[in-house]
């Protein structure tokens, strides 16, 4: 069962930008496209933890701004021949609010 | 329902073909969505890299080493594969492929990419056993097998094969003889000079030479026992190899009706004279050129592919080739046209005792040729700076001493890749050895610098070891290493240069990124964080009062206006102009730390104080409170003016000549908050002393008693880089005309990421000097432009976010849960 949760307005983002949304336990980046998809990852990059909300988005990936890995949005998962996954969130948005589902998707 | 495209040659340049057309695959599966894909190969094995048959015959590599596309890679993208099955006849009117076994397989679109033969000298005895050519892995097995079960071999041509082939041959136990027609070895890669040092050192090494030997016949029974020459003379042989030359195999497409002359002719799309049917690699003649080298066919490939996904603008318009030879414990390079016509003229540098040589062939101070031998580590920088015709008078003294690129920090005095231990670190950034490096090279039949860096990370930081990386690249995969090409695009989302970006910008007028992405057809929808900054500056330099600033394309320190760290907390370093502060600043600075809970300050380089450990929610509160005690933003953070930099000056020091530091702080508020391509620092010292190091900065004063020395493009970090002197000038006034003009030239014409050091070595200082120092119209109207584009840099970023704008960036959400 989803548990969503209202977390913003999808106008309070950026266009190919993000938010960080904070829970007790973690911090969560949401990121909307230039389409206006919207995904949520954990904020933290597998290669060293670097804050991707901060990142540049571009297509449906973002890029870690510490050193350059390209993280898809969708799976969480390292592009290129770099090796690695995020936890990703699933999202959905209703008369323009952000909902996230705070469950862990499945792992791909 | 897709069209049929077909591939005949299942070799390196068609196969390639069809990777690069897969990398255009918009629906995310893998293979083609536009075509359903058969291959028909002659060979029995998938694609292998044929430029690694010499270290297979050495022994130095495995056949499964060298296999670029195994059986399952094309299972994966649904290619059909034929192997072992030649296609026999081409019926364009059915559009049906006969192969010899008799199969009719259809097609639309057809690829030719046939490669060539090794030509066979047509001498009496040629078709004798153990006569041979080298060319594909069933020729090595041969060579294998003979060294087994016999002694003596010679090798007919010494050529770039023919001395790769004897060195294979030799490593396998055989004595070898290599036989030349000709006085010189490899005389289309090496002068003569060259072409001595490589024959000593091979000869050294127990190979034996004939020169200026005319094959006559092969003589034996059935098998081959010995060589005649044209003299009477012989040789004895158990094993030949005749490594004379290729030939374009177009026997095929010519027996077809397609037109065909040395080669199968095709034009700038790699399309043949039946516009259904395409040819890359050495089967083709484009320009009247052939190529053999496997650079060249790639960017053929790269082309054709473009076409067959319909996305193609791209043109091919030939290749300039290096070569390197793959004879471990051998450096050698050349490239150009490196044997001197009449009106050229010739730097040399010989040293015979260590065995260095090198020649570069100059026609009006722009590089024709070169030829390298022992000391091969400026062959990339040669190269480059032939291919980029650069004016080179203004190092002309020192060219051939190399660019220094080696003996930067972190690299030690490395001279020689090929004498590595494989243990050695060549990426003090990420790591990574020669060794990583080379297992990665071939593990993943690796040709491009990018692949290097995507794979190991070797290179991808701050790129002192490129020049290290790409000696290895070219040592190890040999002629097939792929140099930069001509035409380096910004990134993947286009095929366009830099240049081609900032001429279209000005010329076309175009004033937004989606503008500029639709008139040089990128490839993405919103471009990606290499190209996006780019394109964000370059509109932003060139329109300053239109341009609208896109947040969203700044690096994250641009866009926050602080330093990211490694843990996600920021750094602030406050403006002070020219290195001076007040009590009071300092207080306020102090109550600032107190306040925000800093947890460490630090006195920089350039003279500031940087504090760390900010919190990213607390900067537009830190920010005012640092505003209204005066300061405004130091810019650390970005690609933009950083700081002036001064010594004590005259007020005090008893050296100093003129207020350099006053000039300091004026050159700062003439400067400050103008973003750049890269960081961009100055420096004023009062004397010649030089005690503000003015002489690696991107722009520096040095006072002197009549004046003042104005030196351009120096930086010290990684590679340092002395400046050069750009002029002399007697009033302050000139000083800042000056740097607006020069700072303003480097703002319009530099590549993004590029800073003024290598700017000024690309683009020659000269070119510099002609507009900012003689041309006194010029340098107004540049001074003219830098001031106007000041008008809208200089507003403080941080007072602006501290009065509320861009708070989303900084306003976390918080949920419970």
């Amino acid at each position: 069962m989803s548990n969503w949760t209202e977390v913003v307005a999808l106008d309070d983002i950026p266009q190919l930008g993000s938010r960080v949304v904070t829970t007790d336990t973690m911090k969560i980046a949401v990121f909307r496209t230039s389409t206006d998809e919207v995904f949520a990852m954990k904020d933290e990059c597998p290669h060293k933890q670097g804050p991707l909300s901060q990142g540049i988005v571009h297509g449906t990936s973002v890029t870690c701004p510490l050193h350059n890995w390209k993280i898809d949005l969708a799976s969480g998962e390292a592009l290129g021949p770099d090796e690695g996954c995020t936890n990703v969130f699933p999202v959905k948005i209703e008369s323009g609010m952000v909902y996230i589902s705070f469950r862990i998707a499945e792992a791909a | 329902m897709k069209e049929k495209l077909v591939l005949i040659g299942n070799g390196m340049a068609g196969v390639r073909a069809l990777e690069e057309l897969f990398k255009h695959n918009t629906s995310g599966e893998s293979g083609s969505d536009l075509y359903d894909i058969t291959v028909i190969g002659s060979e029995p094995h998938p694609n292998y890299n044929r430029i690694m048959l010499s270290p297979v015959l050495a022994g130095e590599k495995t056949i499964n080493e060298i296999i670029l596309n195994s059986t399952e890679w094309y299972e994966e993208n649904n290619i059909s594969l034929i192997t072992g099955d030649a296609a026999k006849e081409i019926s364009r009117v059915k559009k049906v492929i006969v192969t010899e076994s008799g199969d009719e397989i259809p097609y639309d679109r057809l690829l030719i990419a046939t490669g060539s033969n090794p030509f066979i000298i047509p001498v009496p005895g040629a078709d004798r056993e153990g006569v041979l050519g080298f060319r594909d892995i069933h020729d090595v097995d041969v060579m294998i097998d003979a060294a087994r079960n016999y002694k003596k071999a010679v090798v007919i041509g010494g050529g770039l094969l023919g001395l790769e082939a004897a060195n294979g041959l030799m490593k396998q136990g055989m004595y070898v003889t290599v036989v030349h027609l000709l006085d010189s070895l490899m005389e289309r890669q090496l002068d003569k000079p060259a072409s001595a040092l490589l024959k000593a050192s091979l000869e050294q090494r127990g190979m034996k030479f004939l020169m200026e030997a005319q094959t006559a016949e092969i003589v034996g029974d059935k098998r081959v026992t010995g060589v005649r020459f044209a003299d009477g003379s012989e040789a004895e042989a158990d094993l030949v190899v005749m490594a004379v030359g290729i030939r374009p195999n177009f026997e095929l497409a010519q027996q077809s009706g397609i037109y065909c002359e040395r080669g199968i002719v095709v034009n700038d799309t790699m399309q043949t004279y039946d516009p259904t049917i395409y040819a890359v690699g050495e089967c083709v003649q484009h320009r009247n050129e052939c190529y053999g080298l496997v650079a060249p066919l790639f960017e053929q490939a790269k082309v054709a592919a473009n076409h067959l996904a319909q996305v193609g603008s791209t043109r091919y318009i030939g290749s300039m080739t290096s070569t390197k030879l793959k004879v471990t414990g051998i450096d050698l390079f050349s490239a150009g046209e490196f044997n001197e016509e009449e009106g050229d003229e010739v730097l040399q540098l010989q040293d015979v005792s260590s065995g260095v040589y090198k020649k570069l062939v100059l026609k009006d101070n722009v590089i024709k040729g070169t030829v390298m031998y022992g000391d091969t580590m400026d062959g990339t920088w040669y190269f480059s700076l032939m291919r980029d015709k650069t004016n080179i008078a203004d190092f002309r003294k020192t060219i051939l001493f190399g660019q220094h690129d080696l003996g930067d920090a972190g690299h030690g005095d490395k001279t020689s890749v090929m004498s590595l231990p494989d243990d050695a670190e060549i990426c003090g950034c990420n790591g990574v050895s020669k060794g990583d490096i080379v297992q990665a090279i071939s593990k993943n039949g690796i040709f491009t610098l990018e692949e290097v860096q995507a794979h190991t990370k070797a290179s991808s930081s701050c790129g002192s070891c490129t020049g290290l990386v790409e000696s290895i690249l070219a040592s190890t995969v040999g002629e097939g290493y792929t140099e930069t090409p001509s035409k380096k695009p910004i990134c993947k989302c286009t095929d366009c240069s830099h240049d081609e970006v900032i001429d279209a910008i000005k010329d076309h007028e175009l004033k937004t990124m989606p503008a500029v992405r639709e008139f040089l057809e990128w490839k993405t929808p919103d471009g990606c964080a290499a190209c996006r900054p780019a394109l964000n500056y370059y509109l932003m330099a060139r329109w300053p009062e239109e341009y609208q600033d896109d947040a969203q394309s700044r690096f994250i320190n641009e866009r926050v206006h602080g330093n990211i760290q490694k843990d996600g907390t920021y750094s602030v370093v406050p403006r002070m102009f020219g290195g001076l502060v007040k009590p009071d600043e300092l207080r306020a600075i102090a109550d600032v730390c107190d306040k925000f809970d800093v947890p460490e300050m630090k006195v920089t380089g350039g003279q500031r104080i940087d504090l760390f450990g900010i919190k990213k929610e607390d900067l537009p509160a830190m920010w005012k409170d640092l505003t209204d005690a005066g300061f405004v933003s130091g810019h650390a953070y970005g690609k933009a003016m950083r700081t002036v930099k001064t010594c004590a000056g005259k007020t005090w020091c008893r050296f100093g000549t003129q207020n350099s530091t006053r000039l300091g702080v004026k050159l700062e508020e003439l400067t400050w908050g103008s973003y750049m391509q890269h960081k961009f620092k100055l420096a004023v010292s009062g004397c010649p002393r030089n005690c503000a190091e003015a002489t690696i900065k991107d722009f520096g004063v040095v006072c002197v008693d009549s004046g003042y020395e104005l030196h351009v493009g120096g930086n010290g970090g990684i590679k340092v880089r002395v400046t050069d002197l750009l002029c002399k000038v007697e009033t302050e006034e000139e000083v800042l005309e000056y740097c607006g003009a020069f700072t303003q030239k480097y703002r319009e014409e530099a590549h993004y990421l590029e800073r003024t050091a290598p700017w000024v070595e690309r683009v020659g200082l000269s070119s510099i000097k002609e507009v900012v120092v003689d041309n006194a119209e010029e340098r107004k109207a540049l001074y003219e432009r830098f001031k106007l584009s000041q008008k809208y840099a200089q507003i403080d970023p941080w007072k602006e976010r501290a009065d509320g704008a861009a708070s989303h960036e900084f306003t976390p959400l918080k949920i419970a849960g």
